[in-house]
């Protein structure tokens, strides 16, 4: 199975040194997005990419314990209330939908920064969705939709 | 663009297709078809849509690979056809 823990040291010690530089990569990737390539959907999906690789190689259960499935979800639509948030916010401020612009007197810059901030607020809210959408069909499909070990053995200790 | 390089890419890529399609072994299917999207990859960045490639490496390469992995680890790894 894919959600057990790996036995080997050389895997284990591998993605602890690989997964920090990952998703500092994956923020970067994020904040940079309106100047360089990449943006809120590539740097979301390296993010997705770091936690699929802590549950391949330390497990489900270690990996739920850091990220459980609650937080999981809040952030999936968090993400897209972040989005969704700032296009209403332009027009309730009297511009088109993600109509930048309309912000600037809310954050007290100019138009032009009004515009950056506005879209790097957008690629984060796109980043924390597609992270999140992405782990859960991830665990979805590795667990067959079964509940992991500690989350059986605690609903059984719970009816007890 | 370098004509050469660009043709070498392209011959890898539609060899890397037709492996993926031929193969039996559907574990091996789906490594091959991450190594097409590593040379799809680079014939975007070859074209100047540096963007795409990125999309193409960590979706294609990158996410698509592991969860067909999982979907295959849940089925029966040879293929009857």
């Amino acid at each position: 199975m894919m959600t057990k823990q790996s036995d080997d040291v050389i895997v284990k010690t591998l993605s602890r040194l690989l997964i920090p530089f990952m998703q500092i990569y994956a923020l970067y990737v994020i904040a940079h997005g309106h100047y360089s390539p990449g943006g809120g959907f590539q740097g979301g999906v390296i993010l997705a990419a770091s936690l699929i690789l802590l549950v391949i190689t330390y497990g489900l259960d270690n990996t739920l314990r850091r990220m459980n499935e609650k937080l999981n979800v809040i952030m999936c639509s968090g993400g897209v209330f972040i989005y969704a948030g700032i296009g209403v916010l332009c027009l309730i401020l009297g511009g088109n939908f993600l109509d930048y612009a309309k912000l600037s007197p809310l954050l007290g810059v100019g138009i032009a920064q009004a515009r950056s901030l506005g879209i790097l607020g957008v690629e984060v809210g796109v980043g924390m969705a597609v992270m999140a959408v992405m782990v859960s069909i991830f665990l979805d499909v590795a667990t067959g939709g079964l509940p992991s070990v500690d989350a059986l053995e605690k609903t059984s200790r719970d009816n007890d | 663009m370098i004509w050469q390089l660009d043709l070498i890419i392209c011959l890898f890529v539609i060899i890397c297709a037709i492996a993926a399609i031929n193969v039996k072994d559907l574990l091996a299917a789906v490594i091959i078809l991450g190594a097409y999207s590593f040379f799809m990859c680079l014939l975007w960045t070859n074209m100047g849509a540096v963007d795409v490639a990125f999309t193409e490496a960590s979706v294609g390469a990158g996410v698509g690979t592991v969860l067909f992995i999982a979907a295959v680890n849940r089925t029966k790894r040879r293929s009857k056809d």
